[in-house]
């Protein structure tokens, strides 16, 4: 397993007993090694904690020693980057879009994954590559006609559209991950369920989907990720004609880019911090939470790949 | 029976090909079509332009920038990021004292969206009251303690790769680490007994069996590095940097679409960018499925 374990009966005894072979070579490369990592934890976690800790501050603060820790707790940045700048009304539009789009991302991701990795029939080529080849362009390549078509189908601008299209763009991962889970399910049970007199949609539903249970939350965790975060798709098809000053059509990490740009003007420092705050905390919980399950999630899709 | 699992089969792709087809395959298809128009948008006047865009585009001295810009994130982030990302899969899979910390450390920029992490990075870069400047003016590097490290052509787009790095090293750590931990024990044991050093083993054993995770790895970093979209647009407001110095195809193309309602030559470029991703997929595939190794 590691250092610790190496001596029991069954190593014979190496004639070099100081070179443990599971260490890695000398003291200084250790230290080396520590420093390393050190460095890069420190690079990963500094710009995250500055922005917490800054998000604490006032501005007066933040300008003249970037690098102090907060002397009194500014919660008033929060409530006015939730009020002031629509951080609170950003939350709500992302919630209202990705609670549909992540339950229907599930519902029809599984179903075309199960269908494509169990039943044999036409075109099942096809659609599988025809599905997974949606993960190798760039949505930025989608975006004019897409914008278009949305026009055309009067669904523009509504939460109801962009959830769709939330869901249309999440097929590919979903359904290339699921699709390994599915295969992995043993053949036989659903053999069985089908003898039993099940039809294929109650054993897909009674059965399958069950079991793939483990397989659904972690392409739920992906997509929450996923969705939440989304940037393009927003910013192209969501503007905010016709709603009354004050009102927004805008998602998070889009608002995120408007207080940005507007920060140049205004230079609420503080508030910006405390924005951006809002937007990555619950992501983090999300990761401390299931950070085993998403790790695991790549196993499977890495083994499958 | 049979019938009843054709309905099945029909019925249970039906709707999601339906959106799937509407939302994804069909803007992509056209695409390419109105790359051959020329056409602005707010009409519905779109008249067949040929391959004039395309001749326009040979011309564009912002496209071959823009390209040029690609290409330099294309030879950078790919292999720094595998390098990295392998490098600590290798150390945190023999076992290290604190290495789950460091582990869940490396991985979280990957749960925070690319935009938090622009503007993240736009704190830190900032001359005054950023976090790199008032580092170096802490080290007393007077030169560097109010760099504008986006506000310079010659630093915007090294400092936009390095977020790129920043943010996709923990992803391919635990890819790398998955595809490690299912290499045989044997394989290791057996180079073991034949005396086989630490190095050696990792370039004979690890590697070449790591191939699968490799490729997959090479593959999204390529299109990543061809698309760059939201890293740049945040860190230069759009402007593609001074001196266009970050400007690439994706913001490039944006800005001509969106910016300057010119929908047809902006779908040009959009092709343009989507055969480079296209031809760098399917290279990335080919290179790396050639003799698989089995285990």
């Amino acid at each position: 397993m590691d250092t610790a374990s190496a001596p029991t009966t069954t190593t014979p005894p190496a004639p070099a007993r100081s070179e443990n072979p599971r260490k890695i070579g000398g003291i200084l490369v250790r230290i080396l090694i520590y420093l390393f990592l050190i460095a890069w934890a420190i690079v990963v976690i500094y710009p995250m904690a500055w922005t917490v800790m800054g998000s604490l501050r006032t501005d007066r603060e933040l300008l003249f020693t970037p690098w102090g820790l907060p002397t009194h707790l500014h919660f008033e940045n929060y409530l006015r980057a939730w009020k002031d700048a629509q951080i609170g009304q950003f939350f709500g539009n992302t919630l209202i879009v990705i609670i549909p789009s992540l339950f229907f991302t599930l519902l029809f991701s599984s179903m075309v994954a199960y269908v494509l990795a169990r039943y044999e029939f036409r075109g099942r080529q096809f659609i599988f590559y025809l599905f997974l080849g949606g993960m190798m362009f760039p949505i930025i390549l989608a975006m004019v006609p897409l914008y278009f078509i949305m026009e055309f189908l009067h669904i523009r601008n509504t939460f109801p559209g962009l959830s769709l299209v939330y869901v249309a763009f999440s097929f590919p991962f979903t359904v290339f991950f699921l699709y390994g889970f599915f295969r992995t399910l043993p053949r036989e049970l659903m053999e069985a369920a089908i003898i039993d007199g099940a039809s294929h949609t109650q054993t897909f539903f009674r059965v399958m989907l069950p079991l793939a249970q483990p397989g659904l939350v972690t392409a739920a965790i992906f997509n929450f990720l996923g969705q939440w975060n989304q940037f393009i798709l927003p910013s192209a098809l969501m503007d905010n004609t016709g709603l009354r000053e004050g009102q927004t059509r805008s998602v998070l990490s889009q608002g995120l880019y408007y207080l940005q740009i507007k920060q140049q003007y205004t230079n609420d420092w503080s508030g910006m911090f405390a924005a951006v705050a809002i937007v990555m905390i619950p992501t983090l919980i999300v990761y401390i939470i299931f950070q085993n399950r998403i790790e695991q999630g790549l196993t499977v899709g890495a083994l499958k790949g | 029976m049979k019938y009843g699992q054709r309905r099945f089969i029909i019925g249970f792709l039906a709707v999601p090909l339906t959106i799937y087809t509407v939302f994804v395959v069909l803007p992509y298809a056209s695409a390419i079509l109105i790359s051959f128009t020329r056409w602005r948008g707010v009409s519905a006047n779109i008249t067949f332009n040929g391959i004039n865009n395309f001749i326009k585009l040979s011309q564009d001295a912002l496209f071959f920038n823009a390209l040029k810009n690609n290409a330099k994130v294309l030879i950078t982030l790919p292999i720094i990021t595998i390098i990295l990302a392998l490098l600590f899969a290798a150390l945190f899979m023999r076992g290290l004292r604190g290495q789950r910390f460091f582990r869940t450390t490396f991985f979280f920029p990957q749960v925070l969206s690319m935009a938090v992490v622009a503007v993240l990075f736009n704190f830190v870069y900032h001359p005054t009251l950023g976090i790199l400047s008032s580092s170096f003016k802490l080290l007393g590097i007077k030169q560097l303690s109010a760099f504008p490290w986006l506000g310079d052509a010659a630093t915007v787009l090294p400092s936009i790769i390095f977020v790129a790095i920043w943010q996709a090293t923990g992803f391919y750590m635990v890819l790398f680490m998955a595809g490690m931990g299912s290499i045989p024990t044997e394989y290791y044991e057996a180079a073991k007994i034949d005396g086989a050093g630490e190095w050696l083993i990792f370039w004979k054993i690890t590697l070449p069996l790591l191939r699968e995770s490799l490729r997959t790895a090479a593959v999204f970093l390529m299109i990543l590095a061809m698309d760059m979209f939201v890293y740049v647009s945040f860190l230069t407001n759009e402007t593609g940097g001074p001196g266009r110095g970050a400007q690439v195809l994706s913001s490039y193309l944006y800005q001509t679409a969106f910016r300057q309602g010119n929908f047809g030559y902006g779908t040009t470029l959009a092709v343009v960018l989507m055969a480079v991703v296209l031809v760098l997929s399917i290279f990335g595939l080919r290179v790396g499925s050639q003799e698989t190794v089995e285990y």
